[in-house]
């Protein structure tokens, strides 16, 4: 029998390359991410439902959306 | 989403830029967004500037953003590098430093008093009208070369604004790199 996994978008800050600047959080409609101690942003995952607008917002561009199982 | 008085801080920002095209002596209140944001993130406030007060990212939000003047792309790969964010500082840092000595020397008695805004570091643009020669010369040319410094980043700001994204600014922003080099220092 086939498994089905089922796959779900998440947002994926990459840290390295982050200014900190907290655009990402104003636009955040669940609250989900944070910029602690002002060095980069951290998603908190169970939150984030993949809807992007955080990607899209960011000046840098280094928030994607990552597939991972549900 | 509930507004908070902060998030109306885009309003001081604009007025700032307007009020210095009448009266140069207004560019001496540029120095809160110069202190704030260090002492908040000296102080183990983290980057709450950038992301809570800062009014010239409200701005360009506001603009780009919600009226729509970005082209929404994103920036080339080296203006969002490392080298050029720390060079863009250091860069910043030198032509900071080299308007404090104008305003030294202008004190010395050196150099008489300069009526103009440089923008760009390059162009010199008359403003006259703005100084009523009711203080010190050296209190107005550090005025000049305040308001030089916070009208050239604005553009800049613009102009990435209108090519990337809204807040394409806050990723070279001297003052966001300085206070993020902080917050790593501490942690």
């Amino acid at each position: 029998m086939q498994t089905i996994i089922k796959r779900i978008k998440k947002a994926y800050v990459e840290t390295e390359n982050c200014v900190a600047c907290g655009c990402c959080v104003k636009v955040c409609p669940r609250d989900a991410i944070s910029v602690p101690d002002g060095i980069c942003a951290l998603v908190a995952v169970q939150k984030c439902i993949g809807c992007g607008l955080c990607a899209r917002e960011c000046p840098a561009s280094i928030i994607s959306l990552l597939e991972v199982p549900a | 989403m509930k507004k908070h008085w902060y998030d109306f801080l885009w309003i001081p920002s604009l007025l700032y830029l307007t009020l210095g095209f009448f009266n140069i002596l207004f560019a001496w209140l540029g120095l809160i967004c110069f202190f704030v944001p260090l002492v908040i993130s000296l102080f183990g406030g983290g980057k709450t500037y950038c992301n809570r007060y800062c009014g010239r990212g409200q701005l360009l939000a506001l603009v780009g953003g919600r009226y729509g003047f970005s082209r929404k792309k994103d920036m080339p790969r080296f203006l969002r590098s490392k080298w050029f964010r720390y060079g863009f500082l250091i860069f910043f840092f030198v032509m900071f430093f080299q308007m404090l000595w104008n305003t030294w020397l202008v004190f010395s008695e050196v150099n008489d008093l300069r009526q103009a805004v440089t923008l760009l570091w390059s162009f010199r643009l008359p403003w006259h009208w703005a100084y009523h020669s009711s203080v010190a010369p050296w209190v107005a040319q550090f005025a000049f070369g305040f308001y030089s410094v916070m009208l050239t980043s604005t553009v800049l700001g613009f102009l990435t604004m209108l090519l990337f994204k809204p807040r394409s600014w806050c990723v070279y922003c001297p003052m966001g790199t300085m206070t993020q080099l902080i917050c790593k220092a501490k942690a």
